[in-house]
């Protein structure tokens, strides 16, 4: 297990004070101006070497995202950093336990993120749903600002950076970085295409790179404690510690800080208390938010949680937010559920997706009660197949994978409702 | 995109609202919001400024607020931006009332994570008070809506009540948390099961024990 030394995140539970002083008296804007003399690129190189992959879902490497920022951005067209606070994903809620127990840790990875990639400002897009966590974030920011560790000369670097906090107002799709800067450009948040890319032309046509809140909030750790120090955990290619949110049908639903490459039972049988009614009982886990496909429970046991190792079973790491289910689950209208709410959040700008959610949905809710032909199993998985790809951003595929992990790994179960419905003989069907 | 709702009367609001205005307090607020963007950038603050705009409303009413058509126009003159955009924004995001509410806007969370731990339970507390979904109860006190994910998985099953969130719930802490809001009392914010804190495993941290008395310093243990 990891030890507590070695937890980037060590008021995750917010037993003590967020704000400044207490910060830190924790670690936190402990000499930041002496991490930034290095210079940018030594930054980014650090970040590279430390093996930080995104901790938003997609795990693309931090650093060389970075590296795709301008050198020499003009006054007119400047860099910006934009922190994805948006957390939406059904299941993750660790950028909501960083900002509301340890923002300071958020804020010191914005002025270095910042200034890594020769960043004129940095806006915290948090979702709006999060009121608590903005009130306090503000106060954060507002704190780095009268200390002198926000705006010019931050924190006696020399360099002038700004950090703002924008809400959202409800709404998933905000999360994707495109339609996240178009909300933050005060329109509706629908998707670009791409390219061009964010870092070539985001807000407000400037360059851009948008990070998770967790990339940037272990920023600082890793420069103070060197990036061989971040490497040396987890395995190949799947570097560092990760916050894993576990929720559903466990002894003790939690967040916590773990390292990667953890094997599914150990961070069960650690810190949720073990599967309810038994590791026997455990019927499937979706490892990494809503939208990765779901994995059942005998291939799941001895994974390791990392992207890797997620990838291996078929479904992704994601955000890390492991949803557990058990054997009372009705797993139909667990995933027709992630169906609705895939149909509620389309923004409705691309036609398979807009259509396709809320057709989804009406046919999985037929699978839930069994009021279907056997052959709509597979019509269903075609429409899957036809929405996945052909959208302008990734919710199209985010709401197909949990569709079909369903269909390949539950489809017995599906066609069992449809037989019992029609009240068919199962002897009869077998034949 | 949520369900259309219906607009109330357009003349009716308008003969209500038609003169609305941020208040000194809201108007100081609104200017804070417009000075974090860009000279020119004003539109960026639209998002803040019906937040703003419907909680002044919600002052005005005793509710959790809402944005008739002329509130929404005002806040378009005050950005410069056509209406049709400002409207397309308090549309498209779902926590812009656009049709009055009561004076707590009950919303369950009803995605997978919260229904595997229970939210049918939390939703039929609501019932059995008499609130519906979609709809207000007569006294005005409750509007009850089923919303999706609001990033609270690991102390689920949970509502937010206007600006509070209640975690951990069951039927019945989530029927004595309306009797309280009914009455006029307080309930208690955050996690209901007693002995938990936040997010750590209920009975106790499994890491990071040294926090829980003391705003401990590891840089000491390297």
């Amino acid at each position: 297990m990891l030890a507590d030394k070695d937890r980037i995140f060590t008021n995750l539970y917010g037993y003590q004070d967020f704000a400044l002083k207490a910060a830190q008296a924790r670690g936190d804007w402990d000499k930041t101006a002496d991490l930034m003399k290095v210079g940018q690129d030594a930054i980014i190189e650090e970040v590279k070497a430390s093996g930080l992959r995104g901790r938003g879902g997609a795990g693309f490497p931090t650093g060389m995202k970075w590296s795709f920022m301008p050198k020499a951005p003009t006054p007119e067209r400047p860099n910006f950093l934009v922190i994805n606070a948006d957390e939406s994903e059904p299941g993750s809620c660790k950028d909501r336990e960083i900002i509301r127990h340890d923002p300071h840790k958020l804020i010191e990875g914005a002025l270095i993120a910042g200034f890594a990639m020769r960043a004129r400002a940095a806006y915290i897009y948090i979702r709006g749903e999060y009121i608590f966590e903005a009130k306090v974030l503000e106060q954060a920011v507002a704190e780095a600002y009268s200390a002198g560790l926000l705006g010019k000369n931050a924190a006696k670097s020399g360099y002038d950076f700004d950090v703002f906090v924008h809400r959202g107002a409800g709404a998933y799709i905000c999360g994707e970085e495109t339609a996240m800067i178009e909300s933050l450009e005060g329109k509706k948040g629908q998707p670009r295409l791409k390219p061009p890319f964010p870092a070539g032309a985001g807000l407000y046509g400037c360059p851009t790179t948008v990070n998770n809140v967790e990339s940037i909030a272990v920023v600082p750790t890793i420069l103070r404690r060197g990036a061989a120090w971040f490497k040396g955990f987890g395995r190949e290619n799947n570097h560092g510690t990760k916050l894993f949110q576990i929720s559903g049908h466990v002894e003790k639903p939690c967040v916590v800080e773990e390292e990667m490459g953890i094997p599914f039972r150990d961070l069960i049988e650690k810190h949720c208390g073990g599967i309810r009614g038994g590791w026997d009982n455990l019927l499937a886990v979706i490892p990494g938010g809503s939208s990765v496909p779901l994995v059942p429970a005998a291939m799941m046991m001895d994974v390791p949680m990392d992207f890797d190792g997620c990838k291996a079973v078929g479904s992704g790491l994601g955000t890390a937010a492991v949803i557990v289910m058990d054997k009372s689950t009705d797993i139909v209208r667990a995933i027709s559920r992630l169906s609705y709410f895939y149909k509620h959040e389309s923004c409705g700008q691309c036609t398979p997706c807009r259509e396709g959610t809320g057709w989804m949905w009406r046919v999985m809710e037929k699978m839930r009660t069994g009021n279907a032909e056997i052959g709509d199993i597979d019509t269903l998985y075609d429409v899957t197949k036809q929405v996945e790809g052909h959208t302008i951003c990734a919710l199209g595929d985010a709401a197909a994978w949990p569709i079909q992990g369903l269909i390949k790994h539950f489809r017995p179960e599906m066609e069992r409702r449809i037989h019992e419905v029609k009240g068919d003989n199962m002897l009869e069907a077998a034949e | 995109m949520a369900d259309a709702v219906q607009i109330p009367d357009e003349a009716e609001t308008r003969a209500k609202w038609g003169s609305f205005a941020f208040s000194p307090a809201y108007k100081a607020k609104a200017d804070v919001f417009i000075g974090r963007y860009p000279a020119g950038r004003q539109q960026s603050a639209v998002m803040a400024l019906l937040d703003l705009a419907q909680r002044q409303v919600g002052e005005e009413t005793h509710t959790q607020g809402w944005l008739p058509v002329p509130v929404i126009e005002y806040v378009a003159g005050y950005l410069g931006m056509p209406y049709m955009r400002t409207y397309e924004v308090a549309t498209f995001y779902t926590m812009y009332n656009l049709a009055p509410v009561g004076r707590f806007h009950v919303q369950v969370c009803g995605t997978t994570p919260c229904m595997l731990r229970g939210s049918d339970d939390i939703i039929a507390a609501c019932k059995n008070r008499g609130l519906v979904k979609g709809g207000t109860t007569p006294d005005g006190l409750f509007t009850l809506n089923e919303v999706e994910c609001m990033g609270n998985c690991a102390s689920a099953p949970m509502v937010q009540i206007n600006d509070d969130n209640y975690e951990d719930l069951d039927y019945d802490s989530m029927t004595s948390i309306l009797s309280d809001l009914a009455e006029g009392k307080q309930p208690k914010v955050g996690t209901q099961l007693p002995g938990r804190h936040t997010v750590e495993p209920y009975g106790g941290a499994t890491t990071l024990q040294a926090m829980v008395h003391k705003n401990h310093d590891y840089r000491e243990e390297y």
